[in-house]
């Protein structure tokens, strides 16, 4: 066992337990679906104690496997009085280990696809390198001046509109949806496209809170035109 | 219309995206839908024929003229791009994401068993996915998408269009031994 650890070599240091875990499991050319708990439960505490010798910070996510390893292999180890719970502890390996393996080999193949980019190239200036091009006549607007446009819109809307409660009203979460739709298909938009002429306020303030939201989760970033005065919301 | 197959092979040659058949029909206004996928099928089949330097893909629902992959090294020495080169644990980050969307972090980090923040924020940034809002649980968790730009970079046609991730056999599998 000792020569075994001293193989490994930097390129082994496993970005996670399941890593790991899927690591040992395949050294062994065990199936998943019958792993010999005993053993690798033993050689994944014995990687653990290397990297804590290489001085490697093992993270808590190391420890919570490990502790989930022994847990099996005692429930393997007692004898099972219900008949009716006689499932395979290892089960409970099993599944995450399926999963994480059906991942990993999704991400394989998303990585033999032709790439743009890498493989295949387009005719393609991006939006967001057309707004370098204007940099000098384009300003990051404040929440301030946002405030002054969004004062400007609110007055525009007429008096009698007056909240109807019992109206179907639009959340802020489903707004946000809305214009996210809206950046997808275009790449951006102005702030005053966003709210419609006729709009009730419930979905002007709506509309605003959505886009406050999403400068706050850095969705998008909004520039103001220096000579128009338009504000634009780029999306991000 | 008779020159609809020029028409269009001149707006798929200054498209700066994908084009829909839908924004097709918008702009040439008469002929349908039908139409319209006659003409791509057929200029499609005409850069195959001819086999030169770009051919037609359809992608993230719509229709765009590509190089060759085989030419790949001398758009490189014009263009000079960036590197895409994702991690493997982007790669997997990724993945999960488009196989589980909409999803949340916590389930993206249960399946990898390690903290995927900086990963999530590198992919957002590069744009290759998308924050769809909030999930109403404790801690609001944000839900996570991909973007077209995502489709785009993978050579998708929509999401269905995900390659079938290969079904676990034995782990000695030389399958398996691909995925390192």
């Amino acid at each position: 066992m000792q020569e075994d650890i001293y193989k490994v070599q930097i390129d082994d240091i496993f970005e996670g337990p399941m890593d790991l875990l899927v690591h040992l499991i395949k050294k062994h050319e065990v199936d998943i679906y019958d792993i010999p708990i005993a053993l690798i439960t033993k050689q994944y505490l014995e990687y653990i104690e290397w990297m804590k010798i290489m001085n490697i910070d093992i993270a808590g996510d190391f420890i919570v496997m490990a502790s989930t390893l022994t847990k099996v292999k005692s429930r393997m180890l007692l004898p099972s009085h219900d008949e009716d719970d006689d499932e395979d502890p290892r089960l409970e390996l099993v599944k995450p280990i399926e999963e994480y393996l059906l991942m990993k080999s999704a991400a394989e193949k998303l990585a033999t696809r032709i790439l743009l980019g890498e493989d295949t190239f387009v005719r393609n200036p991006r939006p967001e390198n057309h707004l370098m091009d204007h940099e000098g006549e384009i300003i990051k607007v404040g929440l301030f001046e946002l405030i002054d446009a969004f004062q400007k819109i609110l007055e525009n809307i007429s008096p009698h509109e007056r909240v109807d409660i019992t109206a179907d009203r639009i959340s802020v979460r489903d707004k946000i949806a809305q214009i996210v739709d809206i950046f997808e298909t275009r790449g951006s938009t102005t702030f005053n496209e966003l709210f419609p002429e006729n709009a009730e306020q419930s979905e002007v303030i709506v509309t605003f809170l959505a886009i406050l939201e999403m400068v706050r989760l850095s969705l998008v970033r909004i520039l103001q035109n220096t000579r128009t005065g338009i504000i634009r919301l780029f999306y991000l | 219309m008779e020159d609809i197959k020029n028409i269009i092979e001149s707006l798929l040659l200054v498209t700066e995206e994908p084009l829909t058949i839908d924004r097709i029909k918008n702009i040439l206004i008469e002929p349908g839908r039908k139409e319209i996928q006659t003409a791509l099928t057929e200029l499609s089949a005409e850069y195959e024929a001819r086999k030169g330097g770009f051919l037609l893909r359809e992608v993230a629902g719509g229709y765009q003229i590509c190089t060759r992959p085989e030419y790949r090294e001398w758009i490189k020495r014009l263009l000079q791009p960036k590197p895409l080169r994702l991690s493997k644990a982007a790669l997997e980050t990724l993945a999960i994401i488009a196989y589980k969307q909409p999803t949340i972090r916590s389930d993206i980090e249960h399946i990898r068993g390690v903290n995927c923040g900086g990963i999530l924020r590198m992919l957002f940034e590069r744009k290759l996915i998308r924050i769809l809002g909030r999930k109403e649980i404790p801690g609001r968790p944000i839900i996570y998408a991909t973007t077209k730009q995502f489709l785009e970079t993978f050579d998708l046609k929509d999401l269905k269009d995900l390659p079938t991730p290969e079904e676990i056999a034995t782990l000695g599998d030389a399958s398996l031994e691909n995925l390192e």
